[in-house]
């Protein structure tokens, strides 16, 4: 059951993300990716990280996307008329098809290690996955997630220069 | 549970699919979700793991990179407005001089 369900998400995921690449109006491009991350946030339901489900969503889902989707709309971008010259779009998709049989060929032939922590589903389930998270990035992370701010500081005063009149 | 094998093979496509795009599309905008589409590839890898080796760690460092790609929203999407201002156009085999 769990498996045909994974199926039917990671199909509808990856024909939405060809969907992003091919459709040539942004709109169809960017109401594609909502897709992806939907089919996304329900792969970490999946892996019971609910928490990364719904900010995947709200993030993502809703505030990135909606600035894209405003953008676009802003400056009323046209579909695309003219194309890439083949010789650039064959190389693209040559290095793609490259990365991905790496991937692949990896995962197939080395082997997956890692040191085991300790959490399991059942603590899970009974401290709370939020509380979890939370637990380990006010302690152990507590210096990345400080200097965070420092980045989102930063974003917020390039992106008001940048927008504004005269550069 | 699914094996570990199944998320990561996923991840891999929606990556390959990404680079395919930012490498193919003209559009400065369908580049960016291109890349967004890509950040969120990994994303998954970090989550999986982080279930299958039974550790929080990955999850937390989900949240630093959605957070580096809302950082990278909004400057970038700056970035496309105030080229838009100069070049009435978006694509980016426009983009040939450094000049704004």
């Amino acid at each position: 059951m769990e498996s045909i369900f994974f199926l039917v998400v990671a199909a509808v995921a990856v024909l939405s993300s060809i969907l992003v690449v091919t459709c040539k109006n942004p709109i169809n491009s960017a109401l594609s990716l909502v897709m992806t991350f939907f089919c996304l946030a329900t792969f970490y339901v999946m892996l019971d990280a609910p928490f990364m489900a719904a900010i995947q969503v709200i993030v993502y889902a809703g505030a990135i996307m909606v600035l894209i989707i405003f953008v676009i709309m802003l400056l009323n971008v046209k579909a695309e008329t003219g194309k890439r010259g083949t010789h650039a779009v064959l190389a693209g998709s040559v290095l793609g098809l490259f990365v991905l049989f790496l991937t692949c060929w990896f995962l197939i032939k080395g082997s997956l290690t890692g040191v085991p922590g300790t959490i399991t589903k059942a603590q899970i389930v009974a401290e709370g996955h939020t509380e979890l998270i939370g637990k380990a990035m006010f302690t152990e992370f507590l210096l990345p997630f400080e200097i965070t701010s420092i980045l989102l500081l930063a974003a917020i005063v390039g992106a008001v220069i940048l927008a504004k009149k005269k550069i | 549970m699914l094996a570990l094998h199944n998320y990561l093979i996923v991840s891999a496509i929606l990556f390959a699919i990404g680079t395919i795009g930012v490498l193919t599309r003209r559009n400065a905008i369908v580049m960016f979700m291109c890349v967004e589409m890509m950040l969120n590839a990994v994303n998954l890898t970090f989550i999986a793991f982080s279930r299958y080796l039974g550790n929080i760690d990955g999850q937390v460092f989900v949240f630093f990179v959605m957070t580096v790609a809302a950082a990278e929203a909004a400057v970038g999407l700056a970035l496309m407005i105030a080229f838009y201002k100069n070049r009435e156009s978006i694509d980016v085999e426009d983009i040939n001089i450094m000049k704004l």
